[in-house]
């Protein structure tokens, strides 16, 4: 079933000159139509500028489409009394995790979301719970998050996002600022709410070792969606990421170098198990 | 110029409640144009270490040389150090504040007394230097993008010609090949001036590419501190205070621990295609 429907949307920046006039407009979103099914990972991929976290933010109605329609869960964000319901469908996580934290600690803070739904106290607790536990990080409920890592703070911030009972969440780079082992557990926590709460995740992110999970990967470039298949398919074809301004994983990278120094490998391997398995077979 | 360091400490909140020891027992010595990677997890201490490196912070206790003079004598000329050593922030386009791109970038230099012409100069040789096109130097920094803003922003500290560059996660957040852009400017950089660059990143991948030594903070103290393939080697205990060796330094591991008689230093894309080549006997 499908949870999130863009149809044929464009969006356009407008520049405003001093006099508060529209002087020029840019396209950040050329003619996107985009399908992602209930319980799906999909990454996108896009370098600087691409529209990415443009598209992103039609997610939960933050922007509206200047053209097209978009529908999340069967509601059109077009529709202001739809703006609630969609921004409980659909949660969003930032880059960075001092920018979404406002709670003195971290029960309180996860608690926010749940509370300003008017959800009942005792359900608040329950909804805590459950979310803390299911970001790995109920042992710390009772601490201020200041002094969490950056990779717990910004599971915190998911925990706050799930707490919500979101049908998917929307990660804007969540792991830009952590280091090797905040990145693994954020990532491992994302995977976890894909795989046993079922939750649709849309991942954004540079990092290409992340998108190797993903059910299917998306490719923007000026707007568009120009590439679109499962992570062997989109990382197969190395030269043509390179024009986008992309990358593959390093061990992806790797193996593209040795089947062109001769050894017969196939393009497209993700991790380095795969990769030592097959240059065993060469043995 | 080079820079001692001498059994440095610093504690945060001294005497309150709050008292953290941010940096124990620091002994390090940057001689004159290397190309330094500072790695550490979160809280590790190398955002506090760099910090004393142009004196924003001061230490609670040791000392600090520049060029062989103690920076915490009295009468030591501060500002003169931070001229000589350009700190480049996490994210540095905060920063950026001048109607356009060139006043931006002049703003440095100009503080340094440099005349007019000197410091336009310096603009323009900075603005090429990290390779952005002459159409954005009018331009707001506002409207350009994020690998671009982060360029001016590291534009405005080399056109104060630094002796010592320090950059704190200067690719935070950028595409790859924005990415690949800005280290491949610095290490021309550092090439061309002999100048010394330190590199802060959790990229193990970046730094192993790019750095000839590499320092890893754990704890607020110095845990190793050596050259890429000694260092990886280490792979376990990285992995034990938040860090990793790059993947494809696991690829070379794997194969040894399969029976292939290979060199397992590799550190590099390269590296590793030519042991496995090797290995392989092709």
């Amino acid at each position: 079933m499908g949870i999130i429907k863009v149809n044929k949307i464009s969006y356009d920046y407008i520049k405003y000159g001093e006099e508060g006039k529209a002087e020029s407009t840019i396209r950040a979103i050329d003619g996107v139509d985009l399908h992602i099914q209930r319980g799906d990972f999909v990454a996108i991929l896009g370098h600087n500028g691409s529209g990415k976290s443009t598209l992103a933010k039609h997610i939960n109605a933050i922007l509206l489409p200047t053209e097209g329609t978009l529908f999340v869960d069967g509601k059109d964000t077009g529709q202001e009394k739809n703006l609630w319901d969609i921004r409980q469908t659909a949660g969003m996580v930032f880059q960075n995790p001092d920018n979404q934290i406002i709670g003195t600690v971290v029960e309180e803070d996860v608690g926010f979301g749940p509370e300003n739904m008017g959800v009942p106290s005792k359900e608040i607790w329950e909804r805590v719970e459950e979310s803390l536990r299911s970001v790995g990080m109920w042992e710390y409920r009772t601490h201020s998050p200041n002094k969490l890592s950056g990779g717990q703070k910004q599971r915190v911030a998911i925990a706050g996002v799930v707490a919500m009972h979101p049908k998917c969440i929307v990660l804007d780079e969540p792991t830009a600022m952590l280091d090797p082992t905040g990145r693994k557990e954020v990532i491992r926590t994302i995977r976890a709410l894909n795989q046993v709460e079922d939750v649709t995740v849309i991942l954004i992110t540079h990092y290409m070792e992340e998108v190797i999970y993903a059910d299917k990967v998306i490719v923007m470039d000026e707007g568009k969606v120009v590439m679109q298949g499962t992570p062997r398919e989109i990382f197969s074809q190395v030269d043509k990421l390179k024009e986008f301004r992309l990358d593959v994983p390093q061990v992806t990278l790797l193996t593209h170098e040795l089947k062109n120094a001769g050894l017969e490998l196939p393009e497209g391997i993700l991790s380095v198990d795969e990769l030592v398995e097959k240059i065993c077979l060469l043995k | 110029m080079p820079v001692k360091i001498e059994n440095l400490n610093y504690i945060y909140n001294e005497d309150t409640a709050f008292e953290k020891k941010a940096l124990e027992n620091i002994d390090l010595e940057l001689p004159d144009g290397q190309f330094i990677g500072i790695i550490g997890h979160t809280g590790s201490g190398k955002s506090t270490l760099i910090q004393h490196l142009n004196g924003l912070i001061k230490a609670t206790s040791g000392t600090i040389f520049y060029n062989g003079e103690n920076i915490y004598r009295d009468g030591y000329k501060m500002r003169e150090l931070r001229n000589q050593v350009g700190l480049v922030f996490q994210y540095p386009e905060h920063q950026l504040f001048e109607v356009d791109v060139f006043s931006d970038v002049c703003f440095g230099p100009k503080n340094q007394g440099l005349s007019p012409e000197e410091v336009e100069a310096r603009a323009y040789e900075a603005l090429r230097q990290v390779g952005l096109k002459e159409k954005y130097y009018k331009k707001s920094p506002f409207e350009l993008s994020g690998g671009q803003k982060r360029r001016v922003a590291i534009a405005g500290i080399l056109a104060m010609h630094p002796q010592v560059l320090i950059l704190d996660e200067p690719t935070a957040g950028l595409d790859p090949r924005g990415r690949d852009d800005i280290l491949n400017q610095i290490a021309k950089l550092h090439k061309e001036r002999k100048i010394t660059v330190i590199l802060v990143s959790h990229s193990m991948e970046d730094i192993a590419k790019y750095v000839e030594r590499i320092i890893v903070m754990n704890a607020g103290t110095v845990m190793y501190d050596g050259v890429p393939k000694d260092i990886f080697g280490h792979y376990k205990e990285l992995e034990e205070i938040g860090l990793a060796a790059p993947q494809v330094t696991y690829v070379v591991k794997a194969l040894e621990e399969k029976g292939f008689d290979i060199d397992t230093t590799a550190t590099t894309v390269e590296e590793a295609k030519a042991a496995i080549l090797q290995a392989l006997g092709k």
